[in-house]
């Protein structure tokens, strides 16, 4: 089974790098645009035979080591 | 005075590993043991050090796959068991992915690499690497570091705070704190925190680089000839 893990900085949390793409889209006037975030995409293959166990696996791991839930949040998706 | 262990951890990466081996035998006299991270023994060592370098490239985020080292379990041994730790910029980070210290690290505000001397405040001596310092000295200390922006969540902040766990911080040359001078953006100007009970210490300067005149400051060596009088006292306790 396939796990895809975005992880991103927390929303509290400024993201200097994301601000500095923001306002290079506004230089190239893409004004609509007011804000972007940047992060991490993870692909997993991972070998269980339910949606639900590679589900539970992918969090798992996107909680204890892809992200510092200190200063990241993350998302999981099992296609 | 008595002759204090050191133990290096070398990571696939560390790059400050032989700076402060010069450092602890070359300029303070005592002995030094560069320590292989697949190790599993720290030969007997008084104090460990976790340099600085980028670890695993910095890999997933800095520090984040240093954790896993074998000679980590041990280091956590050490310091559960009272043992002075010196997390030193990377050393540091690996610190808190490793859980030893609260908070994490963001990129600096500016997104730049910043490679330079900075005032650092000493807010507490009562630490193993601090004890030989006053309170309110400003040390010259260089940093070399992309990701140094200090975060934790305003409930850590508070408890660090109320427990003066905040060890440096970034200030004017007089000791003053304000943003102009607070190099990386980190949380209230925060360069140093140490554990709760107070013998695990982390900062993002680096002291083992400011140890002779020949490059251009000697401030760095208060912190290791702090915990080097450390050991010394505990000896003579016994």
């Amino acid at each position: 089974m396939k796990a895809k893990v975005y992880v991103t900085l927390k929303p509290s949390i400024l993201d200097p790098q994301g601000k500095t793409i923001t306002q290079a889209l506004h230089t190239l006037g893409y004004d609509a645009i007011t804000d972007v975030r940047q992060g991490k995409f993870f692909e997993l293959d991972i070998k269980v035979d339910s949606p639900e166990d590679a589900r539970a696996t992918a969090s798992e791991v996107a909680e204890r080591v892809l992200a510092n839930p200190v200063i990241e949040s993350c998302r999981v998706e099992v296609d | 005075m008595g002759h204090t262990k050191f133990a290096i951890i070398v990571f696939p990466g560390s790059n400050c590993d032989h700076d402060a081996y010069y450092a602890v035998t070359e300029v303070l006299g005592q002995e030094a043991e560069l320590v292989w991270h697949k190790d599993t023994d720290l030969r007997g060592a008084d104090v460990v050090v976790l340099p600085g370098g980028f670890s695993y490239g910095d890999y997933l985020r800095s520090g984040a796959i240093a954790r896993f080292s074998p000679v980590m379990k041990e280091v956590a041994e050490f310091a559960n068991s009272g043992g002075p730790v010196l997390g030193i910029c990377n050393g540091f980070q690996v610190l808190l992915e490793a859980g030893f210290l609260p908070g994490g690290m963001r990129r600096n505000q500016r997104l730049e690499f910043i490679c330079e001397h900075v005032n650092l405040r000493v807010e507490q001596t009562d630490t193993p690497f601090t004890q030989n310092a006053s309170v309110g000295q400003v040390l010259r200390i260089p940093i070399a570091h992309g990701e140094g922006n200090y975060y934790a969540s305003p409930e850590t902040i508070a408890e660090l705070e109320t427990d003066r766990r905040v060890i440096f911080r970034y200030t004017s040359p007089d000791g003053v704190v304000d943003e102009a001078w607070n190099v990386n953006g980190s949380t209230l100007a925060i360069a140093g925190i140490c554990n709760e009970a107070r013998n695990v210490v982390g900062l993002m300067p680096h002291p083992e680089r400011a140890c002779e005149f020949a490059v251009g400051s000697t401030d760095g060596r208060v912190i290791l000839d702090s915990v080097i009088a450390a050991l010394d006292g505990v000896a003579k306790a016994r």
